[in-house]
């Protein structure tokens, strides 16, 4: 075995497991301290995940929320930039599909209305992530910094739209008006009934597919075009990327653009694909998971499917918990998914530097 | 209301022996269970029902819209009934599971479903508002009163309609300031704000203010004690915060709407429709407890008349909701 498969196997195989494995084994001590059988509450959270249609539709309702915001800090990563703003970026997105919606959606057949509010959304999503952008390309202002603004004063704007100009009157609920019939994407349900398939109800609608094809496109964005391969060498080396005559500025806005677009397409699955109303704060905490994703994915689309995957099962599997054992408060699974990217984003490397060594020695041994 | 509780636990006492099984459950509203407001309100009302029938409450705090849906449907579907669905912002899942299951009973607070197997329970805020009110144009000085609001929503302002009406009821030349102290969910916990709106009322010359604002009232009860004013709690009794400063409070009882929920179902009595429990009904009040007693003494007499015309309909209360309007 060479140096360079020895990592490989470290940070693609080896490192993801025993990073969720030592999650699991606190979580084990933590479940025994409170009282409740760790096994049983395993099968409970396995089972309430991929036991039945409804848990998996849910499951990969989360999942697909989770591609989007990870592939968004994903594509920003590869550029060095580290966006925290997929929270905001999500929730512009929504406006976009709002206005789409509730503007067009009587005039428009659904052929047409569903592709326009998926474009605002992502357009959307893009516009609100430019402006931290160009202070960053432009002006120097760090990235992490006007990000984090930005998700403040997304959720300020969002709070004053939904209540002042599309809450209904005599309303309490701070919401729009429900969409028009047009601008609703296929449920899981539906979509297999087409196909005579039963499939039980559940919020899981087209957006996943969509969420497969953006994984898809951003791996051969990355790889496999010039654009791609010049945002990864602005991320590896800034200083190299400009002495190849590539110039930082205008990648650090694509990167951004491409990453704000991709988170708002959570709008996509949220709104247009289970709510259909725009209302408040329907992007909660999806953009901060994604963080997470993107970390524990190593920023390869692939492995945001799979770390999506284990966050939409967390989520879907730890409300059943919190259903099923009285004792285990929502608080408790949060305490689950911090542990996790704990484990596996913190302290990502914790067990890199003694494993690659027994490793190596091993192969050379062998 | 010692009285009433234990009418309460003698009715329960004859019933018991006809009691159904029933397997209770709820579904809070996004927030967390001890909120120190609506939601523990409600939590409450469930504790009292399992201590005195020792029957388990099925309990779920959604964390996410897509959540309450989910929590609703499950719990049909687990055979638990009835089903108390907490906070207006249930309302469209509710409406899309009670039709699928139109054998269990359903009982929304705080927001009205039509459907021929849910009970919405709603409550007469503005009527507890007036008294408040009332009793503080009563023990104003100045002849200035304030108000100070959590989110500027449709029901603070039918709050602050209510409490208007009804200081305007005591003393026509009153003057009433009313501020809202945001326009995003984190105005119901900035009691910094708060302390600062009450304040700037203090100094305007208001010399009682009353908070509908959640955890933000804590910081105008503070302010109203740090100046020697007095302050006026809301939804539940709130009068132990600052004894002596606090004038009273304006409760709302969601604890009876849950506990009363379970208990029909259990003696059979439930039913679907409409209700909006009124001053009449005890859904909403105002608190005398020892920590006020003797402030409030001079007030009582006219107190009990004003309820007693509320009850009777000799006095009218406007609701702002009606026309999102407070004109009366």
């Amino acid at each position: 075995m060479k140096v360079a498969h020895v990592n490989q196997l470290l940070s693609i195989v080896l490192l993801p497991f025993l990073n969720l494995l030592t999650a699991f084994i606190v979580t084990t001590l933590l479940f025994l301290m409170v009282g409740i059988d760790p096994w049983e509450a395993a099968k409970i959270l396995v089972k309430g995940a991929f036991g039945y249609e409804e848990g998996i539709g849910y499951t990969l309702y989360y999942t697909t929320n989770f591609i989007f915001t990870g592939l968004a800090v994903a594509v920003a990563f590869h550029a060095g930039l580290f966006n925290i703003g997929g929270e905001g970026q999500a929730y512009i997105g929504g406006l976009g599909v709002g206005l789409v919606a509730l503007g067009l959606g009587a005039l428009l057949p659904a052929w047409l209305l569903l592709p326009l509010a998926m474009v605002a959304a992502a357009v959307f999503g893009a516009a609100w992530a430019a402006i931290p952008a160009y202070l960053q390309a432009y002006r120097g202002s760090h990235i992490v910094i006007t990000t984090i603004m930005f998700n403040f004063l997304a959720a300020s704007l969002m709070v004053y739209l939904l209540v002042n100009v599309f809450a209904e009157p005599g309303q309490m609920v701070p919401a729009s008006r429900a969409f028009a019939d047009s601008a609703s994407l296929w449920s899981w349900q539906e979509f297999m009934a087409y196909w005579g398939i039963e499939f039980a109800a559940s919020p899981l609608n087209l957006s996943i597919i969509l969420a497969l094809i953006c994984c898809v496109m951003v791996w051969l964005f990355l790889w496999k075009t010039r654009w791609g391969y010049e945002l990864r060498t602005v991320g590896a080396n800034p200083d190299a990327a400009i002495y190849a005559g590539i110039n930082p500025k205008r990648i650090i806005m694509l990167a951004m653009l491409l990453s704000g677009a991709l988170a708002g397409l959570v709008a996509v699955n949220e709104l247009l694909g289970v709510q259909h109303r725009l209302l408040l704060g329907f992007n909660t905490g999806y953009g901060f998971a994604g963080i997470a994703v993107a970390l524990m994915g190593r920023n390869h689309p692939l492995g945001v499917l799979l770390a999506a995957l284990l966050f939409g099962a967390l989520y879907q599997g730890g409300a059943e918990l919190a259903f099923e054992i009285p004792s285990v408060t929502r608080d408790m699974v949060v305490v689950i998914q911090g542990l996790i990217i704990l484990f596996s984003g913190a302290l990502e490397f914790m067990y890199r530097a003694p494993l690659q060594r027994w490793l190596l020695r091993f192969a050379r041994e062998a | 209301m010692s009285k009433y509780l234990l009418a309460l636990v003698v009715s329960s006492l004859s019933t018991m022996a006809m009691a159904e099984e029933i397997k209770p459950a709820i579904v809070y509203d996004l927030g967390t269970k001890f909120d120190k407001s609506f939601n523990e309100g409600v939590s409450n009302g469930a504790k009292r029902f399992t201590e005195e029938t020792k029957l388990e409450v099925r309990e779920f705090e959604p964390a996410n819209d897509s959540q309450i849906e989910q929590a609703i449907r499950k719990m049909a579907s687990r055979g638990s009934d009835p089903v108390i669905s907490v906070g207006f912002s249930q309302a469209n899942a509710l409406g899309i599971v009670a039709k699928e299951f139109p054998k269990t009973s359903f009982t929304i607070i705080d927001m009205v479903v039509d459907q021929p197997n849910v009970r919405s329970v709603t409550f007469k805020e503005e009527q507890g508002s007036f008294l408040v009110g009332a009793l503080a144009a009563m023990a104003s000085k100045t002849g200035k009163i304030g108000f100070v609001g959590g989110q500027d929503i449709a029901l603070i302002r039918k709050f602050a309609c209510g409490y208007e009406q009804g200081a305007k009821h005591v003393n026509k030349q009153i003057e009433v300031f009313q501020n809202m102290t945001g326009s995003t969910g984190a105005a119901w916990n900035n009691p910094s704000k708060g302390g600062e709106l009450a304040k700037s009322q203090f100094d305007r010359g208001a010399d009682v203010v009353f908070a509908a604002a959640g955890g933000t009232g804590i910081g105008v009860y503070q302010a109203a004690k740090d100046n020697g004013k007095f302050a006026i709690g809301v939804d539940s009794n709130q009068n132990h915060l600052q004894p002596g400063t606090m004038l009273t409070s304006m409760i709302k009882r969601v604890d009876n709407a849950a506990y009363d929920t379970f208990k029909a179902k259990m003696d059979g009595a439930w039913q679907a429709g409409v209700v909006s429990l009124g001053l009449a009904e005890k859904g909403v009040g105002w608190a005398v407890d020892e920590h006020n007693e003797a402030l409030v003494k001079p007030y009582m007499e006219k107190m009990a008349e004003l309820e007693k015309g509320i009850i009777d309909g000799s006095i009218k209360v406007h609701d702002y909701m009606t026309d999102n309007k407070c004109e009366y």
